[in-house]
């Protein structure tokens, strides 16, 4: 892309490589020096303690940050800027740390934006809403059904999601994301500040996205528990820096992990 | 009672789509329609003048802005000054081209607006809010002022101002001194009608979607692949053309003739309070808070004097204007306040009553 | 080429061979831009301590020199109307902070600029039906203000400085000093900055919302009424103002929203231009540019600079 690219072997069973990627505001560095990739059909965890730079991470890999260094390669294609809406074309779809959903529409319409990408009806079949418009928006209408059955929130189908409980808020938010048909699905603390039922079903569903659709995932949770039952692999930012990388289990018994990670998060536990 | 969705099933998603799925939606609509066809044939030519011309036109320019600042969520001040342009546009264009059907001409006069409308919405893509309102009033002021120092676009009359000319449709003057009030009604009617039409289709489909996206979150609807510069730019174009076909029609089908001080802020404001009051995001709304802002001097000119005059308090026009100022800043307030979705939300609070009528849940 | 001609050489030309007309320009210009300054004052003193856009600030100028000028129609002396009007903007601060604000606490930006625009309308309304819609006399000299004018003899030809300017712009600068002064030193700017910062950790270390609401919107109708004597005394006092102190609104653009040396340098570089851009370009294209002049230079520093000349860098997160 910038004219002189580095010969880097990039493993092909990798969806996405993040190569020495940097990213400072002003004199603040958010991110030094990190590297990892995804491989196509995991689940990939990033964790950390708060102000690690975990989702610093995720707005690089979909565009909305650049990296002052280093460079991202999403589907053998290596970039270091591009427009979000380019990333969210090229199949990067996300969620939010504190659900960013279109709160004055229905649940239906947001997951409908979903397809915002997908539709290609004319605007003035669009002026009429006749014709091939009528067609395209029934087709659409049914794959977003089926998400909703998927999801089991066929009940909220018609109520603003302003109006609805955080857990079914970040339920139709993975909803938005799914109607993307997205290749690679970021999931920003999907279960933040839910009960243990509602983790239980979020779960599921972030099993089920990946084993049926196939679809790769790389997840920020803080729930230990979630991550070490559903992710493949585990990769831990501390200040901005990757300290560890590998299965759960690797990590769990990394030293810098146990003295950076855990040990902070027992803290919190006692405060 | 009568007001039920039970038994009304749906087979197709097409048929849950609609924009009315309920059927007694739907004959309350027809039955709308028809009599506002009626109206005409009463041959109450002050009603017809006076009251239901404009209110049709006004609710126009209302959906416009509604298209833009409802659902887009941009603010903009410059609404008269859209108006403006397609008023000037649609003289231009009839004078140039006498033989072109009217109609066409209003119709097409709106593109102007709309050209117009996307070169001052540019700045839309960094500045929001109130930044914005500030942009829009550049919009504003320079138009207005483009109205009185362009002599081209009055064709040089001396008097600055431009007046319609006579023009027919199928050989009955619909413009001009001798348009009859009734056929002047019966072609807004039709065309707001045909334009609201086109307003809700394109609010419930994807383009619909995309503003709402970029209303309510628009970093989440870039993020979900929508463009935010070009959305953005078509919500300006769509209701700088809706707000140019109004200030056209305001001009050739109500006053018959106008000068640049009809197109002023205070324009602008009116156009944007129908939209509060009657509802930000909602058509229905639009033409709630027309009726509303529109009707209510009128009515209030003829209350006022009426409660007053018995004490021997003598009421002049002019105070019926600043009760009218003082009245819709309070309302908007009051609007704001209690019910920040305006009319369309009690409308449809009515609505849901009375489908569970006689309980009250 | 002509047309080159007459917008890039023949002004400076102007400028250079009669210099005094230059200074006049100039004069004029800066004194604008310093009644300019000061509406945006109000509106810059309202937005740090609430939040609040307030479009109404330039409806609030016209309402204070109305009521001033009203009272004394009515045969109240000149002194006692000026107090009373104070008491009116007190009343009026009392009234909104009530009335307006205090119902809608929390609630987004665009809805508390709506319900200014609503202010602006109510307060046009009312004005008009209590002192009447036709223009009125500043009652300048019973208000012991200077008025006439000293010719100077500058650079080969006479600069008149009208008196009421250069007290304006006294006036202007003491107002300026002491809200400086008010703003760092005293126990009540230490909170307006605290609330401006953030509503809910100012009411946690027990600081009253609507007793600070109160005080700004009173200390703005203060400044309103210094404005709308200042501008009244220029030209007549009626509801026309209302555009000219619009201009505020491109002036606070240009300084950014809560800078008070922002507002100042905005005002001056609007006046400014405006004078000269109107003075030896507006003829080009007919005259009249001042009504727009401002507005576009702010769009085009928008483009430039979305922040303004004082503002803090907007760094959006998600």
């Amino acid at each position: 892309m910038n004219g002189r690219e580095m010969p880097v072997t990039v493993d092909v069973a990798s969806l996405l490589a993040v190569e020495n990627v940097s990213l400072s505001f002003g004199g603040v560095k958010a991110l030094s020096d990190v590297s990892f990739d995804i491989r196509r059909g995991e689940i990939r965890a990033i964790i950390g303690p708060n102000g690690a730079g975990k989702t610093s991470m995720l707005n690089c890999i979909n565009g909305f940050y650049h990296p002052t260094q280093g460079s991202i390669t999403f589907n053998g294609e290596r970039r270091r800027r591009m427009r979000p809406s380019a990333a969210a074309a090229g199949g990067i779809a996300r969620t939010f740390q504190n659900v960013a959903l279109f709160k004055g529409m229905s649940t239906l319409d947001n997951i409908m934006t979903g397809r915002s990408l997908k539709m290609h009806s004319g605007f003035f079949w669009q002026l009429l809403r006749h014709g091939p418009a009528l067609k395209e928006e029934t087709a659409h209408r049914r794959v977003v059904e089926d998400i909703i059955d998927f999801l089991e929130i066929q009940h909220i189908r018609r109520i603003p999601v302003g109006k609805l409980p955080y857990g079914l808020q970040k339920r139709v938010e993975l909803g938005r994301a799914l109607a993307m048909e997205p290749q690679l699905l970021l999931l920003d603390e999907p279960m933040a500040g839910m009960n243990l039922e509602e983790k239980e079903d979020m779960s599921r569903f972030i099993l089920d996205v990946n084993q049926h659709f196939g679809t790769t995932i790389a997840l920020i949770e803080h729930d230990m528990g979630v991550v070490m039952d559903l992710s493949d692999r585990v990769v831990v930012l501390e200040y901005g820096r990757k300290i560890a990388d590998g299965t759960p289990q690797e990590v769990k018994r990394d030293e810098r992990v146990v003295a950076a990670y855990l040990g902070l998060a027992h803290e919190g536990d006692q405060a | 009672m009568f007001y039920r969705e039970a038994g009304q099933f749906k087979t197709s998603y097409t048929a849950d789509m609609a924009i009315f799925p309920l059927r007694e939606d739907r004959i309350g609509l027809a039955v709308i329609i028809v009599c506002a066809y009626a109206l005409a044939l009463t041959g109450n030519s002050f009603l017809l003048q006076a009251v239901m011309i404009p209110f049709l036109i006004f609710s126009l320019a209302a959906i416009g802005l509604n298209l833009l600042t409802g659902y887009t969520g941009l603010l903009s001040l410059g609404t008269g000054a859209f108006m403006g342009v397609g008023a000037y546009a649609c003289y231009k264009l009839t004078t140039l081209f006498p033989g072109l059907n009217i109609v066409l001409c209003i119709l097409a006069s709106g593109f102007f607006a709309a050209a117009i409308g996307v070169v001052f919405g540019l700045p839309s893509l960094r500045i929001k809010g109130f930044y914005l309102a500030v942009a829009t009033l550049a919009a504003q002021f320079f138009l207005q002022w483009c109205f009185i120092r362009v002599p081209w676009l009055v064709n040089y009359n001396v008097s600055g101002a431009i007046e319609a000319p006579l023009r027919t449709l199928f050989g009955i003057p619909i413009v001009g001194a001798t348009a009859t009030p009734e056929t002047r009604y019966l072609v807004v009617l039709t065309m707001v009608i045909g334009l609201t039409w086109v307003a809700s289709n394109l609010v419930h489909g994807r383009v619909g979607r995309a503003w709402m996206a970029v209303r309510d979150m628009d970093i989440a609807a870039e993020l979900i692949g929508i463009r935010l510069l070009r959305t953005k730019l078509l919500a300006f174009a769509v209701s700088s053309y809706f707000c140019g076909v109004a200030g056209a029609l305001l001009v050739f089908l109500w006053y018959g003739g106008a000068e640049y001080d009809v197109f002023n802020i205070n324009q602008s404001f009116f156009i944007l309070f129908m939209v509060i009051i009657g509802g930000l995001g909602s058509l229905i709304g639009s033409f709630m808070g027309a009726a509303l802002i529109f009707i209510m001097p009128i009515v209030l000119g003829m209350v006022v004097p009426a409660v007053l005059n018995p004490f021997g308090l003598g009421v002049s026009a002019a105070t019926i204007e600043h009760l009218r100022f003082m009245i819709v800043g309070a309302l908007i307030i009051f609007f704001l306040i209690v019910e920040p979705h305006g009319l369309a939300r009690l409308w449809q609070i009515g609505k849901q009553k009375l489908r569970v009528w006689p309980f009250p849940y | 080429m002509n047309m080159l001609y007459s917008i890039f050489v023949e002004p400076f030309v102007l400028m250079g061979s009669a210099p005094d007309l230059l200074i006049q320009t100039l004069w004029e210009g800066l004194v604008a831009g310093v009644l300019y300054a000061l509406i945006a004052l109000g509106f810059v003193l309202i937005f740090k301590a609430s939040g609040v856009f307030n479009f109404a600030q330039g409806i609030m100028v016209v309402f204070a020199a109305l009521t001033l000028v009203g009272f004394h129609e009515m045969g109240v002396p000149a002194l006692l109307a000026l107090i009373l009007t104070i008491g009116v903007m007190f009343v009026l601060a009392v009234a909104v902070e009530r009335v307006v604000l205090r119902p809608l606490v929390n609630q987004p930006d665009a809805i508390l600029l709506m319900a200014t625009f609503g202010l602006t309308y109510f307060l046009i309304g009312f004005g008009e039906l209590i002192f009447g819609g036709s223009p009125k006399q500043m009652i300048t000299r019973e208000l012991y203000l200077p008025q006439g004018s000293t010719d100077l003899d500058l650079l080969g030809g006479l600069v008149r400085f009208q008196h009421i300017d250069i007290a304006a712009a006294v006036i202007a600068s003491l107002i300026i000093a002491i809200l400086a002064v008010f703003f760092s030193k005293t126990r009540i700017g230490r909170a307006l900055r605290a609330v401006a910062d953030s509503h809910k950790a100012a009411l946690s270390v027990g600081i009253s919302l609507g007793q600070i609401w109160v005080i700004v919107w009173f200390a703005a109708g203060i400044v309103a009424l210094v404005a709308g004597i200042m501008w009244g005394a220029r030209s007549d006092v009626s509801f026309a103002l209302q555009i000219v102190a619009l201009k505020a609104l491109p002036v606070l653009i240009l300084g950014g929203l809560t800078s008070i040396p922002g507002a100042i340098v905005g005002g001056l570089i609007i006046g400014v231009s405006e004078k000269l851009g109107e003075f030896y370009w507006g003829s080009l294209v007919g005259g009249g540019i001042e009504t727009w002049l401002a507005y576009i230079i702010a769009l085009l520093f928008l483009l430039y600079r979305p922040q303004g000349l004082f503002g803090d860098k907007i760094i959006e997160r998600i």
